[in-house]
């Protein structure tokens, strides 16, 4: 693929040369045009070497254009454009977002214009799976501890995670990029991402968030809460790099609040699933009943409720 | 046909005589066989096939579609490299396998808490979503396998899980403790394994080598689920 870079930056290498040099020729010929005898002689004068040259660029433009235009949404292979990755590409992809530095902006060293929407759609397909296995795993660690909590395999967490992983990664992309443009509207010199770049930042941001998961199986609370506290650190600051570059000519007050909500709504992500899907697992054996009223609903049950016990 | 050869050379020759006029004279006599078989081997055997296949009893034909099934789960349990899968393929394998894990994971319990396990419904949609959204998504990396050939695959590989499933039910007839679990873990993950090497050894080679990793993840991923979900099974 490292080959097919360079070609692409050739390409284009050579369509700003073109497109550089027809101003020109249109000034020349403009400025012929009034003698007409000194058109044909300046058509000529750049003798048969210029007219072959013209027929050719404006081949090569032609053949340009027909290259980049790109299907229509309704085909097969506009969405294709999508996919057009290899394994060592979205690997290294992962790991830039794995490994976010300052002046290390995602979009441009890692996408360099070729967003792919395999990253984002797995990367959120397998968080979701994850956060509701481990988050049944640890209804099983409570059970060891306290035998009369009843095991269930909660299917219905796969739902909630999966809806609001998926929600959160392309909904909150389609607000960002929607404010972006409004942004752009109004300040010309803000630079500006597509939505396909914008919705692959914050899908791969949310890779990091699998092995945190992962790791909060471990039953100690200040633990759970420094891995948390790392991966939030390490995905708020891969988006705050990218979206700097592009917010940084924006007024101060404007950029900050941005920026601020970005980081906002990532750790409300993060403290809900730990929060909605990781139970505190009860201290001892004898467990307390109201350390479970104040979790979210029906996953511990008192051990008073008869239920618990027919099972 | 001696007759025709000789009368075209007789007009023209003595008298003018009327255009076509010969043609008269050629005249298929009552002698001649003219009715016989119009023998193009081809279309002849293919019209057998279609007037028996009509004529044949149900038990025959179900017993055909029957053999297909069966001789398709051989492949799966013991991959080689062949093209019966990919080649005729069939829908019926995967319906009757996910009809029946559907079914065993059902909750069928009083309680109707909705901390259960996965409904008849969500089984379903899970393995035929999941199927497709694979098969999708090999196709978008560019993969030359077709639609259906996916789909056939990756239901026909379910069938080490599903007896997989029939084990766990069976174990969990005795008595609860750590070592029905262990049981019941080391099956599933060896049950587990072999569908992914069984899938794999089909659709791999469908892909460009640089993607070959993409495109078996997701199958990973599916798997896994429905492998988790025959693990976390508990009947009420």
């Amino acid at each position: 693929m490292a080959a097919a870079d360079e070609l692409a930056f050739h390409e284009f290498e050579e369509a700003t040369n073109l497109l550089a040099q027809t101003p020109n020729e249109t000034t020349t010929r403009s400025d012929q045009l009034s003698p007409k005898g000194h058109v044909a002689v300046a058509m000529d004068s750049g003798g048969s070497y210029g007219a072959e040259d013209e027929v050719e660029e404006s081949d090569k433009t032609v053949l340009l254009q027909e290259e980049k235009q790109q299907p229509g949404f309704w085909t097969f292979g506009y969405y294709q454009s999508f996919f057009d990755v290899d394994t060592s590409q979205v690997l290294d992809r992962i790991k830039g977002s794995l490994l976010p530095r300052p002046g290390h902006n995602f979009v441009r060293h890692h996408l360099r214009n070729r967003p792919d929407l395999y990253g984002p759609f797995w990367i959120c397909a397998t968080l979701a799976f994850v956060l509701a296995i481990t988050g049944n795993l640890t209804l099983v660690l409570a059970q060891r501890r306290d035998p009369s909590i009843h095991y269930s395999p909660q299917f219905h967490k796969v739902t909630v995670a999966s809806l609001t992983i998926y929600c959160y990664a392309w909904l909150v992309p389609l607000a960002l990029w929607g404010f972006l443009r409004w942004r752009k509207g109004v300040r010309e010199r803000m630079g500006l991402y597509t939505f396909l770049e914008t919705v692959c930042v914050y899908g791969y941001s949310l890779f990091v968030f699998i092995p945190t998961v992962v790791l909060w199986l471990i039953p100690v609370p200040w633990l759970q809460w420094l891995f948390g506290a790392l991966a939030l650190a390490l995905s708020a600051a891969g988006l705050v790099f990218t979206l700097w570059p592009v917010v940084r000519e924006d007024t101060r007050w404007a950029a900050g609040v941005l920026l601020s909500v970005v980081v906002l709504l990532h750790a409300l992500l993060a403290m809900g699933c730990k929060f909605y899907f990781f139970q505190p697992l009860p201290p001892e054996p004898m467990a307390s009943p109201h350390q479970a009223t104040s979790q979210p609903p029906a996953t511990m049950l008192p051990p008073t409720l008869p239920r618990s016990v027919a099972a | 046909m001696a007759e025709a050869v000789e009368s075209p050379g007789d007009p023209g020759t003595t008298t003018p005589r009327p255009l076509f006029a010969g043609l008269s004279d050629i005249s298929i006599s009552q002698d001649i066989p003219v009715e016989g078989e119009i023998t193009i081997p081809v279309r002849s055997r293919v019209r057998e096939f279609d007037s028996s296949t009509l004529n044949e009893s149900v038990q025959n034909t179900i017993m055909r579609d029957l053999k297909a099934v069966g001789k398709k789960f051989m492949h799966v349990l013991y991959p080689r490299k062949s093209n019966t899968l990919l080649r005729d393929w069939d829908l019926w394998g995967p319906l009757i396998l996910c009809v029946t894990l559907a079914l065993m994971l059902q909750r069928g319990s009083v309680d109707s808490e909705k901390d259960g396990g996965p409904q008849f419904a969500e089984v379903f949609v899970i393995v035929w979503f999941g199927a497709v959204t694979i098969t999708l998504n090999s196709k978008l990396l560019g993969g030359n396998i077709s639609f259906f050939q996916s789909l056939c695959v990756l239901g026909y590989c379910i069938l080490p899980l599903t007896m997989a499933m029939l084990v766990c039910r069976l174990v969990l007839l005795a008595e609860p403790g750590p070592v029905n679990f262990m049981v019941r873990l080391f099956v599933v993950i060896i049950m587990f394994a072999w569908s992914i090497v069984a899938s794999t050894a089909f659709l791999a080679d469908s892909q460009p080598p640089n993607r070959k990793a993409l495109a078996v993840y997701p199958v990973f991923l599916f798997y896994f689920v429905i492998s988790w979900m025959i693990l976390t099974f508990t009947p009420q």
